[in-house]
């Protein structure tokens, strides 16, 4: 079995972010590392984040940093990775794309306790940068210009320390002096030789310098003074002229100006009132901003408090620190504050943020100062303060992640035309269930009811200069509705368009006339009004028309072709006739090239399942110049010039193809590449739109020529970073449309269906999902899916939070006591997202401010049942007595009594730390009751250990409860034990089963295969695997074979030999697999690994779906950092063949960004096998066209060849 | 072999356990191994930013914070050293 594995969905979250000025000019960008996914974005004017740039790099990116040469014009980026070398990227404009300026290799490749690449810091100046590892290793670079001003970068300094553990590392400003980089540092050699404990409890970090001497090209320690046993990170300090210089120390609880020569200033970090006394304040990002005269600091605590620290100082004196409460956001694994006044915040978990200033906390607020430190005996003196609505920062635009998604299920629980994903997404109170839908979204801007059944709609410019749309026509099917464009749209009859017939085409001709095409004649409307009629000859009528700004061509019934012009004066003049042999069914003409004077090419689609193409040309004017045959009748055409390839962000580069679109009336688009000189047509490609024949539209997207398709679903065909895309719009069914332009959306599509007039934009292109989102309470976990009722059953819990009554009266109770003047009136009502209620005013909205911190023995946590239809929570059962659910599954046990029950595994008094503990393991079962919709308990029966893994099995409930399998049958009190394995190694955390076999498997040691016999009543394992892995999913593929996704970010199949498989099922005494044990405990059978995959992100779940109707399934998996894959499997010797030919290729010839050999990452932890990499093939297009050339070549094809199999590879999936 | 080759492999040894960190040698005790097992695993978890997701969803608390522990565990990743024996 080959695999072709695929990305759909991009890594969501964001592992670093830096700001900076990497495409010169003005405008500030914002670079994300999204775990192997470097992207650059930008706040457009509208405060909306754009992508502007996207790059897979195939390697872990584990930090960022930018830097500018002094005196230079924009930012260069630095990555550290896991490819043990130090790469250097430019953003480059005009290609859009990163250049990489340098890539120096320092030590051995993968994420390594002494290979650098861990911390990054830059000398302010830009003259040199650090790049440190965990542990002992630094290494400094020197950073230069040659004299044609490009960047140099030197051999690597040492600034090595053994036995020392590195926590963080900064550049300290020091002017044009020396560079000097500040790290915090812990020596544990002596720790490890003392078995007394008193060195390891005397361990003392230190706050170090090293100093680059760049005269004497050399690094040494300059300095090293002890430093807070909490200190975790360091922020530059502005120096030279603008500031004190020095760092600040980022502890637990404190933060420490520290700078060499001077004393100590420490503050502490304000706490939260409600935090229990057992828990630290760590600051987990930080940001700096410097303005004219002044600078400040951002810190953010775990827990989402911005603080705004300030240093007093006088030269090079600081006299006091400050840190002053800012506001609350959700807990960022990054902050950057850009220079416009915004400050993109990179959320750990959940959406991203991007704010805006309103202030700079310059109001007062709780603060605490170095100078009124109190000391006492327990230490130094706390500082309290309330988390408020947000007042310096309010927020305006949102980034969506999915990261972590927890469980998806890929279901078509709507009844659509194609599934949806249920995905349990995010974390305590910002989690969510999205229901994710494979299209764009689109944003409506207005819909009005039409008096009667509209057939048709066009938008019309009054003149060619016009920006904005002035007219939209409606053609009933006996009447014509204009429509005028203002303020407001209101009808209008002064237009000159005849109203008492349906009309057949509506457009701007020449300069500034109209046109009106009607089943009798041609109505043009002159500019001064007059109107100048055309007549079918006889009684003839037109049936079909394709036009464009200069050219016309009718067709009247029984098959006659009748060609038009406009002249120089905008009269229109008929050139030329041409009878074809039958009806025509469709007609289009290509838009007029730029600087021409007519399109050379008319298509023609006829009944007899054949598309025409016809000459325009004067010389051999309406003679076919080619002919296709296609599977069905034409219904619709369109000419749509795409530039197929990137090469730049316009694509520039590449020559443009002509591409004739046809829909069939089979539902089918038909593509095809027109020769622009010969008209012939050749490469074609098909792709099943839907269930009604697609109507194509031309519209334009971003300023470029798009193609609107209208099936039992709308589609839009766009190009976008140089694709083209064709995907489904999740909006409903269109008979018609038309772009549309006006004052307030710029670029949006008016279209009609039903009775209904809809003018709507497109959002966020280029996503492959669009979601909707159900907020839920606490992590979710697990879910199931009812399977009569369609509804589904999530389980939620959260570790060291307070259950909803007890916030409910801490809220009341803080509401009471700080008055409710500023927090305004106290919801005590509102249940926190319990349903739809949530309030977005609510001044202390979880989602915001998290919940407060209990101790960590508490848990919580709840089983909801959520109406996917509605979004509506039916039912929501909090557990109570810190129990957490962490299994579910639905079961029908043999006596039919109940019918469909709810099992659900929970655990009492979990505790992981300092030592695995609980109290009480139980399994809940529940009745489903009012159509499903609410839940009661029937009994909960004490197990001793977790029950991790649920699954029904035979008419029972099989649960895996620790190491042990157990069979469990309904009894009236409790579940009664049947029969129970207990040779399992660690702990099961998953269980599947097939007819008499059960694939159970183990968080430490991978599957095991199971049988039950029930003559015996006995459950035996007869096969396992040999390979220790840490499973995090799996899923069950066929009778022998399953996959599974490990802790590490590796995907893998086993299967168990055929030969072993029969032996089995054919035994008929089961004897001998009884009897028969495996060496060294293991079980007699062992399976075969068949597929190994390395995704470099924690796979939490797997599924065999189908993304398109009718198409073959494939393996889907989610991560943690919300990517959604897919595994499809080749059906054909030969497409296995050209794709390992490809992926070679491209390994060779277009190595990956940031220095990591593709076939290593890959095979990271074990040898890739029978994969292949789809996302390296599709890097093809952005490769420079002669590049592309050569590997076509080596392959035999042309590369429009290699680019459709790409697209039909990428549409076998999605 | 002759003398002069094992007093070579030796030195090689030598410099390869003085430049890369946990290479074993023959007496390496039980403790020595495993604390340098853990090191090493707890700075692969940090280094796999998404492991380090994952572990701070298990227990609940900020990646920043599951970082910074990881860090402190380094120190002492398998407690207090056993006492030596003299010999």
């Amino acid at each position: 079995m080959y695999l072709y594995s695929l990305t759909l969905q991009q890594a969501t979250g964001i592992t670093c972010a830096i700001n900076g000025n990497f495409s010169g000019g003005k405008a500030q960008e914002i670079a994300v590392a999204r775990g192997k996914i470097l992207d650059l974005l930008r706040p457009d004017e509208n405060g909306k984040i754009q992508t502007i740039h996207s790059v897979e790099v195939f390697g872990a990116i584990r930090s960022l940093a930018q830097f500018r040469l002094t005196g230079g014009q924009k930012d260069y980026i630095v990555v550290g990775s896991d490819s043990g070398r130090i790469v250097i990227l430019e953003y480059n404009k005009e290609k859009n794309v990163f250049d990489k300026v340098h890539q120096e290799t320092f030590g051995k490749s993968g994420c390594r306790r002494i290979v650098p690449g861990q911390y990054l810091a830059v000398d302010p100046k830009g003259r040199a940068v650090m790049v440190g590892a965990c542990e002992k290793q630094k290494l400094v670079y020197v950073l230069n210009r040659d004299t044609a001003a490009r960047l140099t970068i030197s051999s690597p300094l040492e600034a090595h320390k053994s036995h020392t553990i590195c926590y963080s590392v900064c550049g300290v400003d020091c002017g044009f002096d020396n560079p000097v980089f500040a790290a915090v540092e812990l020596d544990y050699s002596e720790a490890d030789q003392d078995p007394t404990g008193q060195a390891s409890s005397e361990a003392q970090k230190h706050l170090t310098f090293y100093e680059l001497d760049l005269g004497l090209n050399h690094v040494s320690r300059k300095w090293s003074e002890p430093v807070d046993n909490g200190a975790n990170m360091l922020v530059t300090v502005p120096g030279g002229a603008d500031g004190p210089s020095g760092v600040l120390v980022c502890a637990e609880n404190f933060v420490i100006y520290k700078n060499q020569g001077h004393p100590d200033v420490r503050a502490v970090i304000p706490r939260r009132a409600d935090l229990p006394a057992e828990r630290g304040v760590l600051v987990v990002s930080a940001a700096m901003h410097k303005q004219k005269t002044t600078f400040f600091f951002l810190l953010q605590t775990e827990y989402g408090d911005v603080f705004k620290a300030t240093l007093d100082h006088d030269g090079d004196h600081v006299s006091e620190l400050k840190i002053k409460y800012f506001d609350t956001i959700p807990v960022a694994a990054s902050i950057c504050v850009l220079k416009l006044g915004f400050l993109f915040a990179a959320s750990e978990f959940g959406n991203h943020g991007l704010y805006q200033f309103q202030a700079i906390g310059d109001e007062p607020d709780v603060e605490s100062s170095s100078s009124n430190l109190m000391e006492t005996e327990d230490g130094f003196q706390p500082v309290f303060f309330q988390p408020r609505r947000l007042k310096n920062l309010v927020r305006i635009d949102q980034v969506e992640s999915l990261m972590p998604l927890m469980d998806m299920k890929i279901l078509n629980l709507f009844e659509e035309e194609t599934p949806q994903i249920f995905s349990l997404c995010g974390r305590g109170p910002r989690s969510s269930l999205r229901i994710l839908r494979p299209g764009l979204a689109i944003s409506e801007m207005a819909v009005s009811q039409l008096p009667g059944q509209p057939s048709a709609v066009w938008t019309v410019k009054k003149n060619v200069s016009d920006e904005f749309d002035a007219y939209i026509v409606v053609s009933f099917t006996n009447a014509t509705l204009v429509l005028s464009i203002g303020e407001t749209v209101e009808e209008v009859n002064d237009s000159g368009f005849l109203d008492t017939t349906p009309s057949l085409a509506v457009s701007l001709i020449g300069d500034d006339s109209l046109m009106q095409v009607h089943p009798n004649g041609i109505r043009h409307i002159r500019e001064d009004g007059r109107i100048n009629e055309w007549r079918t000859p006889g009684k003839r009528s037109i049936v079909k028309v394709g036009y464009n700004r200069l050219q016309v061509v009718i067709a009247l019934s029984g098959g006659e072709l009748i060609y038009f012009e406009a002249d120089m004066t905008g009269q229109l003049m008929e050139v030329e006739k041409h009878e074809m042999s039958g009806d025509v069914a469709c007609l289009d003409i290509a838009p007029v090239p730029e600087g021409r004077q007519r399109s050379r090419f008319l298509a023609v689609g006829s009944y007899d399942n054949t598309v025409r193409i016809l000459s325009l040309d004067p010389d051999d004017c309406l003679q076919i110049l080619s002919v296709q045959s296609v599977s069905s009748a034409p219904e619709s055409l369109l000419f749509l010039e795409v530039q197929a390839s990137i090469g730049g962000d316009d694509g520039a580069d590449h020559p443009a193809s002509l591409f004739l679109n046809s829909g069939l009336q089979n539902g089918v688009l038909f593509r095809t590449v027109v020769d622009m000189v010969t008209g012939q047509l050749s490469d074609s490609r098909s792709r099943f739109l839907g269930l009604k024949p697609p109507k194509l539209f031309a519209i334009s997207v971003r300023g470029r020529s798009a193609m609107l398709c209208l099936s039992s679903r709308p589609w839009l065909g766009y190009i976008h970073r140089g694709h083209f895309h064709l995907t489904p719009l999740s909006y409903e069914t269109l008979e018609f449309a038309a772009p549309f332009s006006s004052d307030q959306c710029a670029e949006g599509v008016v279209s009609v269906a039903g009775d209904a007039l809809r003018i709507f934009m497109f959002d966020r292109l280029g996503e492959t999902f669009n979601e909707t989102m159900v907020p839920l309470r606490y992590t979710p976990r697990k879910f199931v899916v009812h399977p009569k009722k369609k509804l589904l059953v999530i389980v939620e819990s959260d570790q060291g939070a307070f259950t909803a009554e007890e916030r409910e009266a801490a809220r009341k109770e803080s509401f009471q006591a700080g008055g409710a003047g500023e927090n305004g009136n106290g919801s005590a009502d509102q249940m926190e997202n319990g349903g739809d209620d949530e309030d977005k005013e609510d001044p202390l909205c979880d989602e915001q401010y998290g919940y407060p911190k209990a101790e960590s023995e508490k848990w919580v946590s709840c089983i909801r049942v959520v109406d996917p239809k509605t979004a509506d929570t039916t039912c929501l059962l909090e557990l109570q007595d810190n129990e957490a659910a962490y299994s579910v599954c639905t079961v029908n046990f043999h006596d039919k009594e109940y019918g469909t029950l709810l099992a659900v595994g929970t655990v009492k008094g979990m505790q992981f730390w300092p030592k695995k503990r609980l109290v009480a393991g139980f399994i809940h079962i529940y009745r489903f009751v009012e159509e499903g919709r609410k839940l009661e308990l029937l009994h909960k029966t004490q197990v001793e250990g977790v029950p991790l893994a649920l699954c029904q099995f035979q008419g029972r409930l099989l649960a895996g409860i620790g190491p042990v399998l157990r069979l469990y049958d309904l009894g009236k009190k409790r579940l009664l034990r049947k029969c129970e394995n207990k040779l399992f190694p660690n702990t099961i955390i998953s269980i599947q089963t097939y007819r008499d076999r059960i694939y159970v498997g183990d968080i430490q040691e991978s599957f095991h295969y199971c049988k039950y016999r029930r003559d015996e009543n006995q459950l035996y394992i007869f096969a396992d695997d040999c390979v220790p892995r840490w499973l995090t999913a799996s899923h069950h593929v066929d009778f022998d074979t399953m996959a599974g996704a490990d802790k590490f970010g590796n995907i893998y199949f086993v299967r168990l030999p055929q030969d072993v498989s029969e032996e089995i099922e054919e035994d008929p005494t089961g004897g001998k697999i009884k009897w028969e044990q495996g060496k060294l405990n293991g079980a007699p059978n062992k399976v075969d690994e068949i597929v190994q995959f390395h995704v470099g992100d924690v796979v939490t779940c797997l599924q065999k779906a189908s993304m398109i109707p009718g198409g073959s399934e494939s393996i889907m998996y989610g991560t943690v950092m919300g990517s959604i894959g897919a595994l499809h499997a080749f059906t054909s010797r030969d497409d296995v063949d050209f794709f390992s030919h490809l992926e070679m290729h491209m390994r060779q010839e277009y190595p990956p960004l940031c220095g990591r050999d593709h076939m290593a990452y890959r095979s990271a932890y074990f040898p890739v096998k029978d994969v292949i990499d789809g996302d390296l093939c599709e890097q093809f297009p952005t490769l420079p066209i002669d590049l592309q050339r050569k590997i076509a070549d080596e392959l035999d094809r042309t590369p429009a060849e290699i680019l459709k199999k790409l697209e039909d590879a990428r549409n076998k999936i999605i | 072999m002759q003398a002069s080759d094992r007093f070579n492999i030796n030195s090689q040894l030598e410099h390869l356990q003085a430049k890369y960190v946990g290479t074993g040698h023959a007496d390496l005790s039980r403790f020595e191994w495993a604390v340098n097992i853990q090191r090493d695993s707890y700075a692969s978890y940090i280094g796999h930013y998404p492991m380090l997701a994952y572990f701070a969803i298990a227990e609940n608390e900020s990646i920043g914070r599951e970082r910074y522990n990881f860090m402190q565990k380094m120190l002492l990743p398998c407690g207090l050293p056993p006492e030596r024996e003299d010999d």
